[in-house]
């Protein structure tokens, strides 16, 4: 969007500037939106589940006002803290999660190209970033001054930062068979038929899934791994002493992280943007014919990313409530004795694979643990591995041999 | 001054907090205060503190004629009022020797095991609160519901019914009423499939209950648990086979087993699934699984009871006179309500009103224990062993 308004005439701060708030604009009202919609699911699904109806009454059909209408509600209660709280602390907790949680979209690519910032390490800051959630909540639990505030945060404190360690190598897994950190490349190796998905490409990654699924959840505090705010033992854990807004902000930043966290298991695994048919290619709905049918082929990936995202959510709803709540020691324990070795094992498995993989199927243009050298074909003619020098053996320059194993398209 | 206490290089020694639990804790099933003391997530001591549901029902017993006081009984386990109402009534009855007609007495088994079914479906269904699994709640409470409607079709009432008073009961059925129930048990095995899949067979419930809270038989003896946690225990004791014969003779034409695990297995009813490996005689999943199967009973009770109450002649009984004479004696009176065993005790002093009215909780009995069970367990574990009490203040307190 810069360069286009570089094109306009504008100057480059106002460029650069005005192109920056329009996106952080476009990823507030999706962080806004995505809680609502998920909030909204999650009622009528619990309650399809239970039994019940859900909402109905409010606005028309389906309930769809009740979390505006819940919103409102949660606006207009009086600004509550305890006389025990940290005042400033009190008050930052809550936006220190939210904050997190919005860095979460800037990297997530909803389309090709449809990313509102596209880095080569988006999939590292995006690990990075949402570990920072974590300090909110401890935050609140520490400044809150109720010993159940505590509790929450300490358990809050002890899982998530346990459960990142296996996610981490979970997430490893897919950048190992892609050969790239960028979302955006590692949604765009996954074009074509369903089978291209990640999760088809071999074994491991099939199984990484699950368990990247699993500690997901664990990280998000979703049931049944909710021990910060487990509201039969701690009261509301790390929430307590929150009401009104802050307490709403709270939840929006836990709805968003769930739609983000989905979103990047879409990403990873089951090919972002993609649908399972390439049925925009065969409209020919690509950029390639011009920008307005690639316009209508990226809201034709988008309404494939939305629907990724949100049957991950669906799911979490549906682990919900549908299972009892783990011990922390059982999720403790879960984490470091079969989270983590398995995720060390499948790391381990994809890269044996692929190595073995490459030798078999050279010819095949799949990935490598490489970096994939069509992505930046500028570096490698900028002298690192010099293709003419001149040598005593005659060895292959090493765009050469990337040629001979397939990895240059 | 010699700092006493020399800690062992690597032991990590770490701050007891003390945290109070309650009165108006979403998992003390009413206003039960616990206090707390916890050295990081291992609980070291639990104390509970009873007396914020203390309505002096004792006392207000005193004051009252006995025919007066039968729907504060209500108000002891709301839960199970019918069961209240039953063991009041009968504990009358025996002070004044009276017998209520056989077509009476099926009536109150009908009654006292419906409600004996809504009962453990609270409880059941808040064990699954307890534990963070909300949905199979919604279920119990579903069914719950339609029990309900079936007393309030009865007496009018939804909670407190005042149905069975000494000398009957306070009207016969409604026209309807038994195809009507008999509809509702006909349907009813399908909810418990659910509960059984939703938390008996469920991996989780069973690595959060099975081994947890541990009462021994001898433990559970000494502090006096009744009724399904002493059964859960290993011992086969019901008051309603083993108890007076004034209450036994009620159920002695009906065909029931008394649920209790025999070297950690139970007889087969052939609705029920098998025990996990898990699970140790007397731990939290045991008691669970006892109240699903006294259901499964419970069930059969009150099909058998509708068969025998509709070949039953005679009157449904009369409620006793407001002002009726007790005579100068005394008269104690266990029955097994939903919780354990109920206790009533009138002192008769000539009048209309008793002298001494006492009650034998079987809940107060049943929370006398949980220190012992609590000791040593993790802060969740806490919610997990008071659930599996299945306790209801108003029956502690009175």
């Amino acid at each position: 969007m810069s360069s286009w308004l570089l094109q306009l005439g504008f100057a480059d701060w106002l460029a650069y500037g005005s192109a920056g708030l329009i996106k952080a604009g476009l990823v507030l009202v999706l962080v806004l939106f995505t809680p609502m919609l998920a909030l909204w699911m999650e009622r009528k699904i619990a309650g399809r589940i239970q039994d019940r109806l859900g909402p109905t009454r409010t606005g028309g059909r389906f309930g769809w006002l009740q979390s505006p209408a819940d919103g409102i509600k949660l606006l207009m209660k009086e600004d509550l803290m305890p006389a025990a709280a940290d005042p400033l602390l009190f008050r930052l907790a809550p936006y220190l999660s939210f904050c997190a949680v919005f860095c979460l979209f800037v990297v997530l690519p909803m389309a090709d190209g449809w990313a509102p910032a596209g880095w080569d390490s988006a999939l590292f800051f995006f690990l990075a970033v949402a570990g920072l959630e974590v300090f909110g909540v401890i935050l609140a639990g520490y400044a809150s001054g109720s010993k159940w505030s505590l509790f929450g945060a300490m358990r809050e404190a002890a899982q998530v930062v346990s459960y990142e360690v296996p996610l981490g190598l979970c997430v490893v897994v897919p950048v190992v068979v892609a050969g790239s950190m960028d979302l955006e490349e590692i949604a765009r190796m996954q074009e074509g038929w369903f089978t291209r998905w990640f999760i088809f490409h071999d074994p491991f990654t099939f199984l990484t899934f699950w368990i990247y699924a699993a500690c997901a959840m664990a990280g998000l505090n979703r049931a049944p791994f909710d021990l910060p705010e487990a509201e039969s033992e701690l009261v509301a854990g790390f929430a307590t002493e929150y009401s009104g807004f802050r307490w709403a902000v709270f939840f929006m930043a836990e709805y968003a992280a769930m739609f983000a966290w989905s979103g990047l298991g879409a990403i990873l695994f089951f090919g972002g943007w993609n649908g399972p048919v390439p049925v925009a290619s065969w409209l020919g709905l690509v950029s390639t014919n011009g920008p307005l049918a690639g316009f209508l082929g990226n809201l034709l990936s988008l309404l494939n990313f939305l629907l990724k995202a949100l049957l991950g959510v669906t799911v979490m709803i549906w682990a919900r409530w549908t299972l009892p709540r783990l011990r922390i020691d059982q999720v403790i324990a879960m984490c470091w004795k079969y989270c983590v070795p398995l995720a060390t094992l499948m790391l381990v498995g994809v890269v044996f694979w692929q190595a073995i993989s490459m030798e078999i199927f050279s010819p095949k243009p799949t990935g490598s643990c490489t970096v994939r050298c069509s992505s930046n074909p500028p570096r490698l003619s900028q002298g690192a591995w010099p293709e003419e020098t001149p040598s005593a053996f005659p060895l292959p320059t090493r765009s050469g041999l990337a040629s001979q194993r397939g990895l240059v398209r | 001054m010699v700092d006493s206490v020399v800690p062992e290089e690597f032991d990590l020694l770490t701050e007891e907090i003390v945290i109070n639990m309650g009165p108006q804790h979403p998992s003390t099933h009413g206003v039960l205060r616990l206090i707390l003391r916890t050295d990081g997530e291992v609980v070291r001591e639990v104390q509970p503190e009873i007396g914020y549901l203390h309505r002096c029902a004792e006392k207000i017993g005193e004051n009252l004629t006995v025919r007066q006081f039968t729907p504060y009984t209500d108000r002891l386990d709301y839960l199970a009022a019918m069961n209240m109402n039953l063991g009041w009534s009968l504990c009358v009855e025996k002070l004044l020797s009276w017998q209520v007609p056989e077509k009476c007495r099926h009536l109150r088994v009908l009654m006292a095991e419906l409600n004996r079914i809504a009962s453990h479906l609270v409880a059941v269904g808040t064990y699954g609160l307890d534990l963070g699994n909300f949905t199979p709640y919604m279920y119990c409470f579903r069914e719950r519901e339609k029990i309900v409607n079936l007393f309030e079709a009865v007496c009018g009432a939804r909670l407190t019914y005042h149905y069975i008073v000494p000398g009957g009961v306070m009207g016969d059925l409604p026209p309807g009423w038994l195809r009507e129930c008999s509809r509702f048990l006909d349907q009813f095995q399908a909810t418990l499939n659910d509960l059984h899949a939703l938390l008996t067979n469920n991996y989780i419930f069973i690595r959060r209950t099975a081994g947890v809270g541990v009462l021994p038989l001898g433990t559970a003896i000494s502090y006096g648990c009744t009724g399904p946690v002493l059964r859960a225990s290993g011992l086969a004791w019901d008051l309603r086979r083993h108890g007076e014969p004034i209450y036994t003779q009620m159920y002695a034409p009906y065909d029931f087993q008394i649920v209790a695990p025999q070297d950690g297995q139970y007889p087969d009813d052939g609705l029920s699934p098998p025990v996990p490996d898990d699970a140790v005689v007397g731990d939290c999943w045991h008691r669970f699984y006892v109240r699903m199967r006294e259901i499964v009973q419970s069930v059969r009770i009150v099909r058998q009871a509708i068969q025998w109450y509709q070949e039953a002649d005679g009157s449904v009984g009369e409620p006793m006179k407001i002002q009726q004479k007790l005579p100068v004696a005394e008269a104690y009176l266990e029955t097994e309500a939903p919780k354990g065993q109920l206790g009533f005790l009138i002192v008769g002093q000539g009048a209309s009103i008793p002298r001494r009215v006492r009650i034998r909780s079987s809940s107060f009995c049943n929370l006398s224990v949980l220190p012992e069970l609590c000791r040593g367990c993790l802060v969740a574990d806490v919610p997990a062993i008071v659930g599996s009490l299945d306790l209801v203040l108003g029956e502690v307190d009175r």
